[in-house]
């Protein structure tokens, strides 16, 4: 038996996406400062086993789609004071995506 | 930059690692002979791999083209194994400066740069350059003009970044060794312009 297929991206560059503002137990890969904030999907990286899972020694499949998502700073600071255009980029899967 | 949360567990962490070397060398996972492959591997890898991309893409537009499509390619055609890690190469221009960091713990080109420096995991630099990084590249000496944007680069999965510096002024005479020289590993962090070619 193959792998499983790696799970259909839902997202194209240049969509707007929210990333859930959750907070499981365990290993996680999504960084607090960006959940729950709106950010641009800069690119999609490719299809990889899912961290979460493989720290438990899980297979970490089927595959998740990974993405750049760049948020502006001052979306993720209230008080960022730099330029407007000033922006953090993080690589972050699919299933921490909703769309905003 | 003080780093004293790191110090302080350094000796509990590298007994633990210890520990679980030798209880994997037991087991038959690997060899002691293996392990010493693998440091001597990474002590061979070190900035001059990226400055030597960094150098071939100032002075070949195609090149440059092709490590910025694909920086694990353009790697590999000079010579330089990646590994399964995808590397990214992050176009500085006159309007965008780009830094990297990895927040959630080191994550770093180490097949292009070899180790990383102490600061670069340090909980300072990994928790400021995100939320104030024109303060955080001031105090490396670096300041970025007002009108040109920052782009912080989280590390966070299965991609490894590598900034390509500005090509610095007056530099049309050099060749691509001495344009090498120019590129700091700093510079390919981010943190740090490429030098001036007085300095080379």
């Amino acid at each position: 038996m193959g792998a499983p297929e790696p799970l259909p991206a839902r997202f194209a560059p240049g969509a707007r996406v929210q990333v859930r503002r959750a907070d499981p137990p365990g290993h996680v890969r999504t960084p607090w400062y960006c959940r729950g904030h709106a950010g641009v999907i800069e690119r999609i990286c490719g299809s990889f086993a899912n961290p979460e899972e493989l720290a438990y020694n899980r297979d970490g499949l089927p595959a998740q789609p990974l993405y750049r998502v760049r948020f502006s700073c001052r979306e993720l600071w209230q008080d960022y004071a730099g330029n407007a255009g000033d922006a953090v980029e993080i690589e972050i899967f699919q299933h921490w995506l909703e769309p905003a | 930059m003080k780093q004293t949360d790191e110090a302080d567990s350094r000796g509990y962490y590298r007994r633990m690692q210890s520990a679980i070397e030798e209880l994997l060398i037991l087991k038959g996972v690997f060899s002691g002979a293996d392990v010493e492959r693998e440091v001597k591997a990474m002590d061979s890898r070190n900035p001059g791999r990226g400055a030597k991309m960094v150098a071939r893409a100032w002075v070949d537009p195609a090149y440059k083209a092709r490590a910025l499509h694909n920086g694990s390619a353009a790697a590999e055609e000079l010579g330089f194994a990646v590994g399964p890690l995808r590397l990214i190469v992050l176009e500085d221009t006159p309007r965008v400066h780009n830094v990297i960091v990895c927040t959630l713990c080191s994550c770093y080109p180490r097949m292009l740069l070899g180790l990383p420096p102490e600061w670069y995991k340090s909980s300072n630099y990994r928790s400021r350059v995100v939320r104030e990084p024109r303060t955080v590249l001031q105090e490396f000496g670096t300041r970025i003009p007002d009108d040109v944007e920052i782009r912080v680069h989280d590390s966070t999965a299965d991609m490894r970044y590598m900034v390509l510096p500005l090509r610095p002024a007056g530099t049309e005479g050099l060749d691509e060794e001495q344009l090498a020289g120019l590129v700091t590993r700093d510079s390919l962090i981010g943190v740090a312009m490429a030098k001036a070619a007085a300095q080379a």
